[in-house]
């Protein structure tokens, strides 16, 4: 059901991380590359995996003591608002009664590194660079506030354990695999329900603690084909749509009558 | 086979899908109903939400009843007047219900109302048509005749105003009761994703007094149009008819429905009622049961803008 990036949400995002990111040693450079730039959904789709490589390019502003580095991969979907609802006891059966509201978050949320995030970075630098499922920002709506809420709040963690439990989260800190010291490369899995829309991935290089280089890619999820089409038009022409499925009806069961006619 | 369906947003097999509208068919073609209220639930089961379940299922009864009203006109067992009656209630009582649909989902509770009207109605209607049952299968075993339906014997419904005459059903009948039988059916039919032949089969025998003859067609038109106005009202408010996942379950359906209507034959009538009612009822406590325990997770996400 997401269908419309929200441009403002992710520009706004990705200016609070530029704001962090150091101006000054920008002595690695970052090439990647994912294996596939747009997934597409047909109808017998159920789920792929995509692979981004990567280098880590030096250049002679390197300190030589330089030698280990760090991956984070951040890989966010299409946002869209989202409602987490509670469901209490009342007059002995179980109805929704809390709710809160997520604003502008991703569908699909991935957060790969090559160790954990502890190891990588302090945990100062893990909130602010958003190092992990517990310190991505996600915004809710409580009241007239907008404000992410900490970690262990009921609703954030049952919206993360939810969408985790869906493959729309995850989090994998041994994902990351440097096949040199400089050469990388990860998988990005993609479940059946993925939500169609411009993935952003964002790639961060660490070291001994702080961020060193980061750098960016996109790839694309398209439904193709017939099914896409229903989708669509199902949107735009309701009427149309319900006309045609009501015509489906009429054909499929006068048919029936005529195919297995016995008189 | 796997497949995606485009509305609902989920991959199923093919054929899980093609055996359900078999099976509910088989179920529908036994008794003469439209199997709305299996198909339903079993489409939730498999992790369909709700609210696209209800609105998917309403265009695979339209072309069940279809199917089944043409054999009935072949057989000129439909009362085309008293099917209009109904059917000017029966539109109205769409309308209402696609508009309350509407209201619940944007509140968060259609999920909770829709479990709860299944309580309600399938152990109410169920338990009466399992006890129906059993009685009269106790009165054949201890040998004593049925009562005649008592002639003459007219209720309060027969006092009522702006009588009409159905000459098909020969009966002489007020038409309020009709209209409002057919707002009722009609209501809880957009709500629940149900034809509603199961409530408005019984009604129409012991309330309006219609003779059998003519029963299941009449009430099969105004399940044929209901639905089809249900279809149309959820394809244009909230776009919920998967067309995809409608028509896989229509193939299934209708194929299935014509051995169960053979099979339905061969089993006496009080036994066929005795079942139908077990049947109900298990629909109706399974989704008691669920609303009374412990749910497995307290949490739901749904997805509500931001997207277009």
């Amino acid at each position: 059901m997401i269908r419309r990036v929200s441009l403002a949400a992710s520009c706004a995002v990705l200016g609070l991380a530029m704001s962090f990111a150091p101006s000054s040693a920008q002595a690695e450079r970052l090439i990647v590359s994912v294996s596939n730039h747009r997934v597409t959904v047909t109808p017998n789709y159920s789920g792929e995996e995509l692979v981004l490589f990567g280098s880590v390019e030096k250049d002679a502003s390197t300190p030589a003591s330089r030698t280990a580095y760090d991956l984070v991969v951040t890989v966010s979907g299409p946002r869209a608002d989202m409602v987490t609802r509670r469901k209490e006891r009342k007059f002995g059966i179980w109805i929704n009664t809390d709710y809160r509201q997520f604003l502008h978050v991703p569908a699909y949320l991935a957060l790969f590194a090559n160790r954990p995030f502890d190891a990588i970075a302090n945990p100062e630098v893990q909130r602010r660079q958003q190092l992990g499922l517990n310190n991505v920002l996600l915004t809710q709506r409580v009241g007239p506030d907008y404000a992410d809420v900490v970690p262990n709040d009921a609703f954030r963690s049952a919206f993360v354990r939810l969408r985790s439990e869906h493959g729309l989260y995850r989090e994998d800190t041994s994902a990351v695999t440097f096949l040199t010291p400089t050469l990388f490369r990860t998988g990005i899995p993609l479940p059946a329900a993925v939500p169609i829309g411009t993935y952003n991935v964002e790639i961060k290089l660490f070291s001994d603690g702080a961020l060193v280089a980061r750098t960016e890619t996109a790839f694309e999820i398209v439904k193709v084909g017939f099914e896409q089409f229903v989708a669509t038009t199902s949107r735009q022409d309701g009427f149309v749509y319900g006309l045609v499925t009501m015509a489906m009806a009429l054909m499929t069961g006068w048919m029936a009558s005529i195919v297995f006619r016995k008189d | 086979m796997q497949l995606y369906l485009p509305i609902a947003d989920i991959p199923v097999n093919v054929f899980l899908l093609l055996a359900m509208g078999a099976a509910v068919g088989f179920v529908s073609g036994m008794f003469g109903i439209g199997g709305g209220f299996l198909m339903t639930p079993l489409l939730i089961f498999i992790g369909i939400t709700p609210a696209v379940a209800v609105a998917s299922v309403a265009s695979h009864i339209a072309a069940s009843s279809f199917s089944g009203a043409l054999s009935y006109w072949r057989r000129r067992a439909i009362d085309p007047a008293l099917a209009l009656v109904l059917l000017s209630g029966g539109t109205v009582g769409t309308a209402l219900g696609v508009g309350t649909f509407t209201l619940l989902r944007s509140l968060g509770q259609l999920d909770l109302m829709i479990a709860l009207s299944y309580v309600v109605l399938l152990t109410t209607v169920g338990g009466l048509m399992f006890w129906e049952g059993l009685r009269s299968i106790l009165r054949v075993r201890r040998g004593v005749a049925l009562p005649m339906r008592r002639s003459g014997s007219h209720g309060w419904i027969h006092g009522l105003p702006l009588k009409m005459r159905f000459k098909r059903s020969k009966i002489y009948l007020s038409v309020i009761p009709v209209v409002v039988v057919g707002i009722v059916i009609g209501f809880i039919g957009a709500v629940m994703g149900i034809g509603g032949g199961f409530i408005l089969v019984p009604i129409m025998i012991y309330v309006l007094r219609v003779p059998t003859s003519t029963v299941i067609g009449t009430s099969m038109v105004l399940t044929l149009v209901t639905m089809l106005f249900a279809t149309m009202l959820h394809a244009v408010t909230n776009h919920l008819v998967d067309a995809v996942l409608a028509l896989i379950l229509m193939v299934g359906g209708v194929t299935g429905a014509q051995f169960g209507a053979r099979a339905g034959q061969k089993i006496r009538g009080e036994h066929l009622r005795l079942l139908l009612g077990l049947l109900i009822l298990a629909v109706g406590i399974r989704f008691a049961i669920e609303l009374v325990i412990r749910p497995e997770d307290l949490f739901t996400i749904r997805e509500t803008g931001g997207a277009g």
